[in-house]
Order: C-alpha cells, then structure tokens, then sequence
C-alpha cells in the first residue's frame, strides 16, 4: 500500500492534474486499488493532494469475455481445433468448449466448412489457411479501454454474447495540495507509553479523531428514576429540620387511619370502593384504651368545644384492618406518642411512604402511590405560618407562584388546597393539600390546648411524571417500566423547573 | 366532592350580574369552589350516546356550570343555595332567617312512628312547605337536591331517605310503619299497576338507578312503608315513593319527610330542603311544622331549624389565621359567610349564629375558617413557623439510601414494583404453599393483582424481568423495599420487613455474580466473611426450597441467623414469570443491620 501511495505521488508531481483512470495505466494497478490509496493518503492530516470525483459509465470485460480475451474467441478455439486434413464434427463438438456457439460463428465467418454427406458421418475441415481473431482484439481494446475505435454495433454484440457488461465507475481527478510531499509518515492511532518514555510522539503524527462519534457507554448500574425525586424530597425535608417519622407499617387499623383523626364512621372514603380492608388479620387488637374512650366521646357526644357528629360509634369499626390510605396515620400515631410525654416539644415530622387506594385505576392512578407528608406541632402557629413554610418548601422546588384555595378535610380545619401556576400550560395547578388539624383531633390525644399542629401533602408520583415528562404511571412504577427508561434517566436537580 | 351542574343564566340571573368564565372561576376558587367544566345538556348528552341520536339533536344548549362543591358543604348543593351563598358573600343579600312555625288553622300534621320500625329504619323527621310555586327549573332543582344529598350526606340513601308528596292528594295523620313485604301494596311511582313489595324488590333489581339501593332492606324481616289515615302508600323508603302522592308542577303543598337509620343526618337534610326551597313558598323561608310521635308516645316537633350560637375570642381569631384584624371586621367577614355575628365584652368576644344551613360547622375553628375564606386566604401574610428542630433520618430509611447507592455503583439497576400481588406470585409461581407463606390477605379486592400483600420482592423483579426481555444482557436489577408478614406482637397483627432482593438473569445463571453482589453488600455492612464467628457471615446448602433449582440454593446466615435465601431459580419458577434464560437471585432481610 505505501508502496503505491508513493508510486501515486511521484505521477502527481509531474502533473497539473491527473486522473485515476490514467493512473490505471502509468501505474499498471487496478482502479479500485489506486482509488484506496488515494483515500488513504486523505486520511493524513496534511493537505497532501486534492480530488474532484467524476461518475463515468464504462465497458468492463464479464467473466466470459476474460476467458476470451485470453484463449480467443469461442470461434476461434474451434477453428484451431481443426485438424489440416478436418475432423468428426461429432468429435469436435465434443472436445471442443462452447463449440456450439464457436461453430455457428466460425461457419457464418466462413472460416470452416462441412461436409454431411463424408463417410463415418458429418465432416469439418477448415476453409481458410488463416484467421484473424476480431474479438479478442476488439476485447483487448475494450479492456484497454481504448473505444475509440470501437463500434457501437459491436458493444451491442458483445454485450448481447455477454462478453462485456457496463458499469458505474467514480473516478477521481487529482492535483496536488498545499502541502504536497512524496513521502508520507504513517500515522500512530494513539498514544502509546513506549511514545511517552522515548518522546517518540513529538516527532508523530496522529490519525485524525472523529469528534462526531459517541463514546463508549460505561457499565454501570442505575437508581430508579421515583426514588431518586424521593432522595429529593427527603433532603429538602432534612434541610428544612424535618425529622423523618417511621412509616414502615402498611397494615394499619381504622382506629388510627380514620378515628383518631376525627373522620366519621359513615364516611365514604371508609368504604369498601376507596379503602383495600384485610382479611386476615381481620382486626387490630390493641389500643390505647383511655384514648380510645376520648374518641368516641368527641365522635358521638363532641366535646372539646365540638358538637362531634351525634352518631353511635362502634368499636368495631375502629378495629377493621386495612392498608393505610395515608400516611396520615402514622402522623397520628407520632402526635398521639408526643401528647404522652411529660412535657410538650414542638417537633417538625416528615415521611414519604407508600399508601393504598380501592379506587378506580387509570392512566394517572394506581392502586399504591407514594405520599409526602410535612407536619409541624408548636404553640401558636397560624395559617399564615402554614402557608409560610409551604412556600419554603416549594420555592426548593423551583415554585415560587403559589395561590391557596379552601378546601374540605374531615381532619384539618382550615383547609386549603395547594395551587401553582404552570407556565407551560398557562393555568394554576393543583399540586398539593394542607390545612390545620382539628382541635377533635388532637385534644383527645392530650396535646395542651394551645399547640397547633399545620401540616401539607403532595404525592410523589404526581411531580416526577411532570418532571420527567412520563403520562402513564404505569411506564413509572411497577413491572411495566421500561429499563431503557431508568438506564437513560438524568440526574434529578428538582430546582430546575420541577412543574 | 360533589359536583353540581347549574344553568348559568339562571345562576347570572339571579345573581345580577353576568361574569366571563374566568372571572366567575376566580370567584368560585375564592369561595372555596371550582369551577370544573363548561358543558351543555346537548354537549353532555352526545358524549353518553353519539351525536346522531334524536334525544341529542333536541337537547338544550344552554351553558351549564359543572361546579364542585366541598363535600360537607350540603347548603351549596343546589342554584338557590349556590346563589344565596354567593350573593351573601358578595354583600349583594342578607342572609335570610329560617322559621318553623305551627299552620295558620288547626293542629300540626302527625307523623307517628310505629313500634316495629326498629327493626330496619327507626327514624322519621317530617315538615311541609305550604303554597309553594314551582316552574320547570324549580322542579327540576327540587328532585335533583334530593338526589344530591341522597349520594352525599345520605350515603347512597343508606342513613337517610327523602320523600317527597303533594300533601293534597293525601291525609294526615301519617303512619310510620314495618311490614313484612308481601303485606306492603301499592302502585309505585311511574309504574301502571299496583305491587307488592316482593315483586316490586323483582322489578327494580334490573333498574340501573334503584337497584343499588334494594340491599338496604332486601333481607330484612320487615320493610319500611308510610300511610296516610286512609292506607295510601306516601312510600316505601328507601327505595320508591307512591304514585298516588306524586309531587307535579302544579303541586302547592308539600309534605316531605325523611326515614333515617341516623336521626342527626335526617334532621339536617330535613333541615336543608326545606331552608333550601321554602323561597318559592307564598311566605318565603317559612316552613309549617309537623309532629312525630315515636313510639313511647313522646313527640317532637320538626324541621327544627336550630340556629346555635358560638362565642369566640377575638384573640383567638386573629392568632389562628395570622392577622390582626378589628372585632367589627371580623364580623362582617363571618356575616359574609352566612353566619350572623355581633362584638360582645367589650369588643374581646364575638357571638356569631350558626344557621340550621350551616351543619358544617361544629367546631369554633370551622368558624375562624370562615374568616379566613371571607378574608381571602391568598391575602394572609406568609410567616415562617419559629419552631426550631435537629432533624434526624429514620434509621432504616437511612441505611436504605445508602445502601441502594451502594447496590446500583456495584452494577445493578433499581426497579420499583407494587406491593399488593396476587397469591399466585407469593406462593403458587414460587413453589410455595400460600398458607406458609404468612401474607396479610385482603378482603375486598377488585382483581387478583391485589389478592395480598406481598410477602417477598422476587416476584415483582421477575415480572419487570419478564416485560424487558428485549433488553440486552446481562440484565442485573435489585429492589429495596418493605415486604408485609403477619406478627402477632404488633397492634395490628402484621408489620413490615425492609428486604434487599437482586437478581441476574443471563445466557448463565452467575450464581457468582449474585453471590458477588451479595459479598459486597456484607463488605458495605461491615460483615466479615466468617463461619465461625457469630459476627460473621456465610451460605450454606439448602434443600427444601421449591423456588430454586435443587442443588443450587443456599441460606444465608448473618451474625449467627438466617436472613435470607440465594441460588438459581428453578426452571419451573422462570417459566411460570414466562422467562426464558437462567436466571441467580439472592433475597435478604436488612432489619438485624441497623
């Protein structure tokens, strides 16, 4: 190969201009073979030599026409087979390759001639003492490529014999380059440490990158794209001093899912269509008894300033298991453990978890969802403390447009549903619930009077499908997602524009 | 929550005043409404059926608000309410007062109780509105505010039941009673011929409306049934009233009365139709009063229309909500609300009336809520809380985080897959019998998906295997995550597990890629490779698990206990999760880490 790419040059430098097809010649190579050396010397760094490529058609010799060219033409084999005093034309279509077509065109030439009537059968014997092979000259030329004394007539025969065929060739004009030379250093694919010890790279030179390809993807393992808004959402929580509460109980009774937090027994979302309830264990089995007392008194009677909600309260509602619906629950079961101690603490609470659903599946609901929940217990918060601290916490997020609007929650009074204004879609979305819990709630679990506790929720799902731009929760969460999905998934900066 | 579809020219009408959609939403979010979809019958109409069926192409297309109300706001659930409300609130109206009185001539109506009641629907509440004008529209608002509480406040007509008569086709005194269901005879509303209750059971279980309310008596002994002096049926709640006393655009006298398993309930809807629709009466607001005798032979008066009053603290008020307002501020923002109030004790005190309208509120703080909407949420100043806390991270949360960081930097992939599975998945597709396997059962579930709780991780990672089978190989996924036992030391009887379950799924099984994974992890726990330490860990052969394939499964044994199981999944199991390729897993508990 270097050997022809010097061979190449030195043709170049006598030459203002020079094709490939003439370098065939000068050369005595192959077109193909010249035309990867050109390529070749391209590929060094420096502007050796120029090229303009030209498409062109041209005769080439079929695999038949090469036989031709070198043993003559299938008439004129045959003739030579003839012996001086003829042959059996039996004999010599036998011996004979392609006698068929070499002696229909060897007698149409008038080359030879035949006797049918002779003894043992039909007889050829040559007609003339000598021939001139018109069609392997003619080849020769062509294979040259010398046309032009060709004629069309003839291409056309050669062609239907299919001695020759046509072709596309690209064929190259070449002319020096700027920084033309006649010998040219081979260039190193890479660094090598030899070439670092002996410094043999200040003296290289170096194959070209190719800056447009991509690298190669390193093996690697990857978190789930939800959890990854969960680790989030936990160290906002961890830098507003939120101390994260244990929510690893699934199964929870209604007395803490539903009672405690003052939700009526007739209440539709303890039905059957919203609530997953557990067969077996059937029921819970231990209360805080006195407590338990104390919210059925503040359900049935009131109390604590309420009228309550003048039902008969049964105990065995209360003790119906079921998988939780909210986290709520376990706040519950936090503030109920905070009111037993000696002496009141104000705390901040948070969890992110798990929580179940009978509810209608679609492409935005799932029967589990995860739940974000911030709680706040102190003496004398107000709404505008709530609303405070959830502006805090979503201004972490990149939302700072918030708007509150009154809502209803059997637990929280006030309550207020979280808004923000999505400025892709151009309108105030809701993206969260609060609200201040009710004194039914927390009296009878023995929190002092003047402590308010505020408190929000979001769920998890909800933001990451904005964020990440997934419409059906099932590509999210579950055996349905797609791992191309995780392994492709950027890292999570939720202050970038979460909504 | 409820929603409400209004005819919004009606709504503007009596409004006075007619608002672009947007403005009226931002009035409605104001008062703690939303405004959820601008429709029209027509539009509402084609969506069910088509836009070629003849019902659609005569339908109305006058705009209707579809609003939703907040779920224990009942006085909001029809125009007059939803109108009063807001003209109250827009200082375009007084609140009106509600009055029960006796009837101009002789004694009051009598609704009597009959011992026998008791065993299906022990209560009854009663009144009559008197010269009522009804047209189109206010008929139309009537029955559908009676089918609005009864979805709502009446839990599906289970805790109350309306009835409603055109008193004049009807005498008192009433008649409360029980009777077992083929006593009970009468032609039911919209039906030709006379039936007893039996069949009339027969008939409705194919109506798509009244048969979601037949379980509610079905198997009693006795069904609920109301004469009149003469033994015409007024009704057989909660399920159908009688023809005989249908109420018509004409009618001018209406007896209604409410049949309840919750006579609270059954006061406040009393309570709302009546406060609700007593405006069309010749006396707007003043509703003629009806006797109930009960059983003992004691009786009350209805509807009760109670106004109740409640003192607050001014203080209170404004420390709640995080403002500082005047007293007589305050009390014109509760008047915006509908509930009347006046500065008492030198201006420290408020005494506000809580209207039989507003059964929302039970509490003082529904009433500082009320300032708070009538102030305007979004004009409260945001405050930051001063409580000041060290936070700390739940311990097994904490060590969770750290190590999924851990698992994923050593090459495997985090899935994230549902807790609830089906019994199948934790028992038969694993070679297990279900009832060893200690898994909380779920009693109301809609498909087999949520059959229990899952009692281990395996399954949910196999299925996420099963659906990227198309995904290169190896495929390396882990999942840390609670799996749900049952433990009779919990209050409960049940409680979580926190398990770190990772699997290889290749050409090869890789028992020693999985086995890898695993050293690692007890690397990252600090826990030595050791057999004879109790502080150590190791694997030992395992035979009786029918998940993995025999000869290939060992425990795992950390400080001194077994925490979890590894091998090579046994074909059966692979292809029961319709996998194909061998495939290594190893499934711990991380709760002796901590």
């Amino acid at each position: 190969m270097a050997e022809l790419q010097e061979a190449l040059l030195h043709q170049v430098q006598n030459k203002d201009r020079i094709s490939t097809l003439d370098l065939v010649t000068l050369l005595n190579n192959d077109h193909q073979k010249i035309v990867g050396a050109i390529k070749s010397i391209q590929s060094y760094p420096e502007n050796v030599i120029n090229c303009t490529q030209e498409t062109t058609k041209r005769w080439e010799l079929t695999e038949e026409g090469e036989t031709v060219l070198k043993k003559g033409s299938h008439e004129a084999v045959l003739y030579h087979a003839v012996p001086s005093g003829g042959a059996l034309q039996s004999q010599i279509m036998k011996d004979v390759p392609n006698a068929k077509i070499g002696f229909s065109k060897a007698m149409s030439a008038g080359w030879i001639e035949i006797d049918k009537k002779a003894e043992g059968g039909p007889r050829i014997t040559k007609k003339v003492d000598h021939i001139e092979d018109k069609v392997q000259l003619c080849l020769e030329q062509i294979k040259a490529p010398h046309l032009d004394d060709i004629q069309e007539k003839q291409l056309a025969d050669f062609k239907k014999r299919k001695l020759i065929c046509e072709v596309k060739l690209n064929i190259f004009h070449i002319t020096k380059g700027t920084e033309f030379k006649l010998k040219l250093d081979k260039p190193e694919a890479d660094l090598t440490p030899e070439m670092i010890s002996s410094g043999s790279w200040r003296t290289k030179t170096f194959k070209p990158f190719n800056f447009d390809a991509l690298g190669v993807p390193p093996t690697s393992g990857h978190l789930h794209p939800l959890l990854k808004v969960r680790s989030e959402f936990r160290q906002i929580f961890l830098e507003m001093g939120f101390t994260e509460m244990p929510t690893n109980n699934f199964i929870e009774s209604s007395f803490w899912n539903f009672d405690s937090l003052f939700q009526p027994q007739q209440h539709p979302a303890r039905d059957a269509h919203d609530t997953f309830f557990i067969s077996d264990p059937a029921t819970a089995h231990e209360f805080p008894m006195d407590y338990l007392e104390r919210v059925k008194k503040v359900h049935s009677e009131g109390g604590y300033g309420s009228q309550g909600y003048k039902y008969d309260w049964k105990i065995e509602e209360a003790q119906k298991n079921l998988l939780r619906t909210h986290t709520t629950a376990v706040s519950a079961r936090m503030l109920y453990k905070l009111a037993q101690q000696k002496e009141f603490r104000p705390v901040k609470y948070f969890s992110i978890d798990r929580v179940f659903r009978n509810e209608t599946l679609d492409a935005t609901h799932l029967a589990e969802f995860h739940q974000i929940e911030g709680v706040v217990a102190d003496y004398g918060l107000t709404l505008g403390d709530l609303m405070g601290i959830i502006y805090e916490f979503f201004k972490k997020l990149g939302i700072e447009k918030l708007r509150f609007k009154p809502a209803y929650n059997p637990y929280t009074e006030p309550s207020m549903e979280i808004f923000s204004y999505h400025e892709g879609l151009k309108k105030w979305v809701e993206i969260g619930n609060s609200g201040v819990f009710r004194p039914e709630m927390l009296l009878p679990m023995g929190l002092p009077q003047d402590v308010q506790v505020i408190a929000w929720g979001l769920s998890l799902e909800r933001p990451t499908m904005i964020k990440y731009g997934i419409d059906n929760i099932r590509d999210l969460i579950g055996p349905k997602v797609n791992l191309q999905m995780i392994y492709d998934n950027p890292l999570c900066r939720l202050d970038k524009k979460i909504i | 929550m409820p929603t409400v579809g209004i005819k919004r020219d009606l709504l503007f009408e009596v409004l006075q005043k007619t608002y672009t959609d947007d403005q009226f939403q931002d009035l409605c979010f104001d008062f703690g409404l939303e405004l959820d979809e601008v429709t029209s019958e027509k539009e509402m109409l084609s969506r069910e059926q088509g836009t070629e069926s003849d019902q659609v192409k005569t339908a109305s297309e006058a705009i209707i608000y579809k609003i939703d109300i907040p779920a224990n706001r009942y006085d909001l659930l029809c125009l007059e309410g939803l109108a009063r409300g807001l003209l109250v609130f827009l200082h375009k109206m007084e609140a009106p007062r509600y009055r029960s009185i006796p009837p101009t001539e002789g004694p009051r109506q009598q609704l009597i109780i009959k011992p026998n009641t008791a065993k299906v629907r022990p209560h009854a509440v009663a009144a009559i509105l008197r010269n009522i004008t009804f047209n189109q529209d206010r008929y139309s608002s009537f029955i559908d505010l009676q089918d609005k509480l009864h979805q709502n406040i009446c839990r599906k007509r289970s805790l109350v039941a309306i009835g409603t008569h055109d008193l004049d086709t009807i005498q008192g005194p009433f008649v409360f009673d029980a009777k077992p269901p083929d006593e009970i005879k009468f032609r039911p509303l919209n039906q030709q011929k006379e039936l007893t209750a039996t069949q009339q059971m027969e008939l409705y279980s194919g109506d798509s409306h009244l048969r979601h309310y037949l379980p509610i008596i079905r198997d009693k002994p006795v069904y609920p049934v109301i004469y009149d002096r003469n033994g015409v049926v007024l009704s057989m709640p909660p399920i159908i009233n009688g023809e005989h006393s249908k109420i018509t655009l004409n009618t001018r006298n209406v007896l209604i009365e409410c049949t309840a398993t919750d006579l609270n309930k059954a006061t406040t809807v009393l309570d709302q139709l009546v406060s609700m629709f007593s405006q069309y009466c010749s006396q707007p607001f003043i509703v003629e009063q009806v006797d109930v005798v009960r059983p003992d032979k004691t009786s009350i008066t209805y509807p009760k229309l109670a106004y109740r009053e409640e003192e607050l603290l001014v203080e209170d008020v404004n420390k709640k909500i995080g403002i500082q307002e005047s007293p007589e501020t305050i009390a014109q923002l509760l008047t915006k609300m509908c509930l009347k109030s006046k500065v008492v004790e030198n201006g420290s005190k408020l005494l506000v009336e809580v209207p039989p309208t507003r059964a929302d509120v039970i509490h003082c703080c529904d009433i500082i809520e009320d300032v708070a909407i009538a102030y305007g949420y979004n004009n409260v100043q945001y405050t930051m809380p001063k409580t000041n806390c060290i936070a700390d991270q739940f311990q097994i949360n904490h060590l969770t985080d750290q190590l999924r960081n851990a698992v994923a930097q050593a090459g495997f992939t985090e899935v994230l897959t549902f807790a609830l599975c089906s019994r199948d998945d934790i028992a038969d597709k694993l070679g297990h019998n279900i009832e060893n396997t200690r898994a909380v059962h779920i009693s109301n579930p809609k498909t087999s998906e949520f059959q229990v709780a899952r009692t281990t991780l395996l399954p949910g990672i196999l299925k996420t295997l099963a659906n990227n089978r198309k995904m290169p190989l190896p495929l390396k996924l882990f999942e840390i995550s609670d799996i749900v036992l049952q433990d009779p030391d919990k209050d409960v009887g049940a409680g979580n597990e926190r398990h770190l379950c990772a699997v290889n799924y290749n050409k090869a099984p890789g028992f020693e890629v999985i086995q890898g994974l695993l050293d690692r992890t007890m690397q990252m726990l600090e826990v030595k490779s050791c057999k004879d330490d109790d502080q150590g860990y190791y694997i030992r052969s395992s035979q009786d698990d029918a998940t993995y394939f025999p000869g290939r499964c060992a425990e795992i044994v950390a400080r001194g206990k077994v925490i979890g199981k590894m091998g090579v999944l046994h074909p059966d199991v692979i292809q029961k999760f319709e996998l194909t390729l061998p495939c290594a897993a190893f499934e711990i508990t991380l709760e002796p880490f901590l």
